[in-house]
């Protein structure tokens, strides 16, 4: 594999692969075990959009394996903005790096960006696009909550229209034989397009508008982050807000072994006094960023994950 | 009347091509897509709505002192995927060419999506259009994944 454009770059097996590699990596990525597998690389950094998290999550990864990291820095401040082409910054940042990690505002700059490339590309993300990344790091949370991706209820909430965070995931997740309850606002409802994608490959869907029904069946509960500038006028967005909101209360008929997540940053969409319960997984899946992109840079470079890590002293 | 008489209409040409077995209608498409907008090409000669006994009605195209290639050919398939190419040397046919159309249409069409990263004229790699199905036609971006309805190809001809 040369670059991680979509989901589609991997095949089951080498999803479930790179989990059980992310896995044996978490004594790592918590640094309790030093081991410098991408000793003498160096990965660039390329955003194009503000990302705090993805950003550092993948910075955090390579230094953890004892790699360099390079940042394109401020995006105002970068020649991006003087008219430079995506293909000559490629070219340029091709040339001082191993592999790089992006994410740009335009659809399909990642598939570009590999295309104009020799080293792999990680991508991070472009516009409306793909977020393959998050999607690993989605899977890894779901099997070490459940075990398994098999046959699980997935019921995911709020903002699917424009987020690639859950249409990378619904792709993956329709693979595994997921059972997918989408649950929107009409103005935010998944698109046709991706809907009838996921019907032709076999995917049983429901959509509601309805959170409370879906909570006794759930498996996972997938929040997402509506936001304001979505909607025309005020009331309606604190309209739909209240109504896509998760409150501890409201888990009371949840499966005990039902989990919450969420990308992060998170507005109003689950109540602080959710983080309490045994439910809340949106922590620990941001941690897992770190292991999912550990993961998937051995994987772009060639390196091979050791088969048993031990947790005091690196490599057996 | 048959197909022979209408097709008598249209005069016969010394050198050249026709492309017969155009979609009815589709004729002025066909040449938009050739890259031929009959001011500063030699002779064209054009029937429309042409009684067929394959297709009902058909377009039928002459194109005179021209002969097109494969390649050029090739960007006709999305709207006459039938049709049937003869090239034309001293009156009578020279060549028959098969309308290919092949599971990629590179630079024959911009991404129609307007926040697509091959937007804005600047960047350097091929415009490629992947054929997604056949029946029904659709295309999508090799980039950006958006799929192209024809009207979209052909607003964004390059
Ligand atoms: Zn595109």
């Amino acid at each position: 594999m040369a670059s991680l454009i979509t989901m589609d770059d991997l095949t089951n097996e080498e999803i479930i692969e790179v989990l059980d590699n992310a896995e044996r990596l978490l004594p790592v990525a918590r640094g309790e075990t030093h081991l410098p597998l991408l000793e003498g690389k160096i990965l660039g950094n390329l955003f194009f959009e503000p990302s705090t998290r993805t950003r550092m999550s993948f910075e955090t990864a390579m230094k953890r394996l004892g790699g360099e990291v390079v940042n394109l820095g401020d995006v105002k401040t970068s020649s991006v903005v003087k008219g430079e082409t995506l293909f000559d910054m490629i070219q340029m940042v091709d040339g001082y790096t191993d592999i790089i990690a992006m994410r740009h505002p335009r659809q399909g700059a990642a598939q570009y960006a590999s295309d104009s490339a020799r080293v792999p590309i990680l991508n991070g993300g472009d516009g409306a696009g793909h977020h393959p990344t998050q999607t690993m790091l989605d899977l890894f949370t779901i099997r070490q909550a459940h075990g398994t991706l098999e046959g699980l209820n997935v019921a995911l909430v709020g903002d699917l229209r424009f987020g690639r965070t859950v249409h990378s995931l619904s792709h993956a997740l329709v693979r595994f034989g997921c059972t997918l309850t989408f649950v929107s606002p009409e103005s935010l409802s998944m698109p046709d397009e991706i809907i009838s994608d996921l019907k032709k490959h076999g995917a049983d869907i429901t959509e509601t508008e309805n959170l409370r029904s879906v909570i006794p069946s759930a498996d996972v509960i997938y929040m997402t982050r509506i936001q304001k500038e979505r909607f025309p006028d005020e009331d309606e967005y604190a309209r739909v807000a209240g109504i896509f909101k998760l409150c501890a209360a409201d888990l009371s008929p949840a499966k005990g072994g039902m989990i919450v997540m969420h990308p992060l940053p998170r507005v109003n969409e689950i109540s602080p006094d959710v983080d309490n319960t045994k439910h809340a997984r949106y922590f620990e899946q941001a941690f897992n960023g770190v292991v999912a992109r550990m993961s998937l840079l051995c994987r772009l470079l060639n390196v091979e994950v050791p088969a048993i890590i031990s947790s005091n002293g690196g490599e057996n | 009347m048959s197909t022979e008489s209408h097709m008598r209409r249209v005069t016969a040409i010394n050198n050249g091509t026709v492309i017969d077995h155009i979609p009815a209608g589709c004729a002025i498409t066909v040449l938009k897509m050739l890259g031929i907008d009959g001011r500063r090409s030699t002779p064209i000669t054009l029937a429309m709505n042409v009684p067929s006994k394959k297709m009902g009605g058909k377009d039928v195209v002459k194109i005179e002192d021209r002969e097109i290639t494969q390649s050029e050919l090739d960007r006709v398939a999305l709207v006459a995927p039938e049709a049937s190419v003869s090239i034309i040397r001293a009156y009578s046919v020279a060549e028959k060419l098969v309308v290919n159309l092949g599971l990629e249409i590179t630079g024959v069409a911009r991404c129609c999506f307007s926040n697509c990263a091959t937007w804005g004229d600047r960047e350097p790699l091929p415009h490629r259009l992947k054929v997604h199905s056949i029946e029904p036609l659709e295309l999508r971006c090799h980039y950006c994944g958006r799929s192209q309805d024809m009207e979209a190809i052909i607003d964004n001809l390059l």
